[in-house]
């Protein structure tokens, strides 16, 4: 049961609470005990309490405290976009985004795409079922 | 001192008449419709506290050189000689007592201010009455503020009707309206016929009449008619927008209202 994520120079994490819920976030200095300085290519740098943030498995090579341009370019040479947005964690986010936005009309329109899957599904199991028992 | 200053207008403004900004802006020879959206020249450091003093001010607006050009005063033009008003005759009769005049009310009767979202097109989703839950496509807005909506009768069996703007949930899609004219619909098409005043007729005569109000007129069918039918076609032009629009709205579980987009 030990640590596998660290609170280091360079872990990506993602905030959980406050202005920039959602967001991620690259750990650029520790300030003390409960608070990192933190920053990203959208915000401006800040410190941020530990407990607001989520750490990720993605880190990225970067010195203590880089200037943005410097910070722009290690995120873009470690990939962290495709990185975490092909990872479950990033994918099951954007699912979710996706949900909470949907229309009216959306929700119809999958309703129906899901019932017609199940029909679908249903006419090969049954296929399959007496296939066996014959 | 500053925490008490926020709630007043700025200085500056508060003590200039209005009447200074325009006057120097419109001596030049703009016509008002080319002026230039005016640029602050005191920018605000909080709120209530200009950037630039009173004295700093007054030189940034020029207001020396107008002077020095009209020779040490500021240019005044003379007061418009007032009307003479109308000699008034003394009245004939006094009341006994003070009669009050009721208050002056200057409001004006207007149709409820529809809701951005309403726009011709719109589906809407009906809360109450007969018809709730029944998806529904908005036309127009008529002079007593209801919102005239129709099915169409043929897809989810809802007429031409009136409907309340507060029982109505506006959804984003829209359907295209361009092909239907709804111009002649008004309050009046929807109001109950009058029926002309008969003599106390005997019990035959009673029922027989009771049975011709039942039925709709064929001209309000041949309207529902004329309506939908270039609704149809728009609306079958987007797939699944005829199924959708003959499903009702309900709530399922996980459903929370206030977190939905419609």
């Amino acid at each position: 049961m030990p640590f596998k994520r660290y609170v280091e120079v360079g872990r990506i994490a993602l905030v959980n609470y406050g202005k920039d819920y959602g967001k991620l976030v690259v750990i650029v200095d520790v300030i003390d005990q409960n608070r990192a300085l933190v920053d990203a290519p959208d915000m401006v740098r800040g410190q941020m309490n530990f407990k607001r943030l989520t750490l990720t498995d993605i880190k990225i090579d970067i010195k203590r405290v880089p200037n943005k341009k410097t910070l722009i370019a290690a995120l873009e040479a470690a990939d962290v976009k495709n990185k975490w947005e092909s990872s479950s964690w990033g994918r099951k986010l954007i699912v979710q985004k996706k949900r909470a936005s949907l229309n009216d009309f959306d929700r119809f329109k999958i309703m129906l795409a899901k019932i017609k899957k199940a029909g679908v599904v249903r006419q090969e199991l049954a296929k399959l079922k007496k296939e066996t028992t014959c | 001192m500053l925490g008490l200053g926020q709630r007043f207008p700025p200085f500056h403004t508060a003590f200039e008449p209005a009447a200074l900004h325009r006057s120097y802006t419109t001596t030049e020879s703009m016509a008002p419709k080319d002026r230039k959206p005016h640029v602050c020249r005191n920018p605000d450091l909080i709120r209530g506290v200009g950037k630039y003093s009173r004295s700093k001010m007054y030189h940034k607006r020029g207001l020396w050189a107008i002077k020095a050009k009209n020779g040490g005063a500021f240019p005044k033009h003379e007061k418009k000689a007032a009307a003479a008003a109308p000699a008034e005759k003394p009245p004939k009769f006094y009341p006994a007592d003070d009669v009050k005049k009721p208050l002056v009310n200057k409001r004006k009767a207007r149709p409820t201010k529809l809701r951005a979202s309403i726009t011709p097109g719109t589906v809407l989703i009906i809360l109450a009455g007969r018809f709730k839950g029944k998806r529904v496509v908005f036309l127009k807005q008529l002079s007593s503020g209801l919102l005239l909506v129709t099915g169409p009768f043929k897809v989810n069996g809802v007429p031409l009707r009136r409907v309340n703007q507060s029982y109505v949930i506006a959804t984003s899609t829209k359907v295209d309206v361009s092909g239907v004219s709804v111009e002649k619909f008004d309050d009046k098409y929807f109001g109950k016929k009058v029926e002309k005043k008969k003599k106390k007729g005997e019990g035959e005569f009673f029922e027989a009449e009771k049975e011709e109000k039942n039925t709709l007129p064929h001209d309000k069918k041949d309207d529902q008619k004329t309506v939908d039918a270039a609704l149809i076609a728009s609306i079958e032009a987007v797939p699944d927008l005829k199924s959708y629009l003959g499903a009702r709205f309900s709530l399922k579980s996980g459903m929370k209202p206030h977190e939905l987009v419609f």
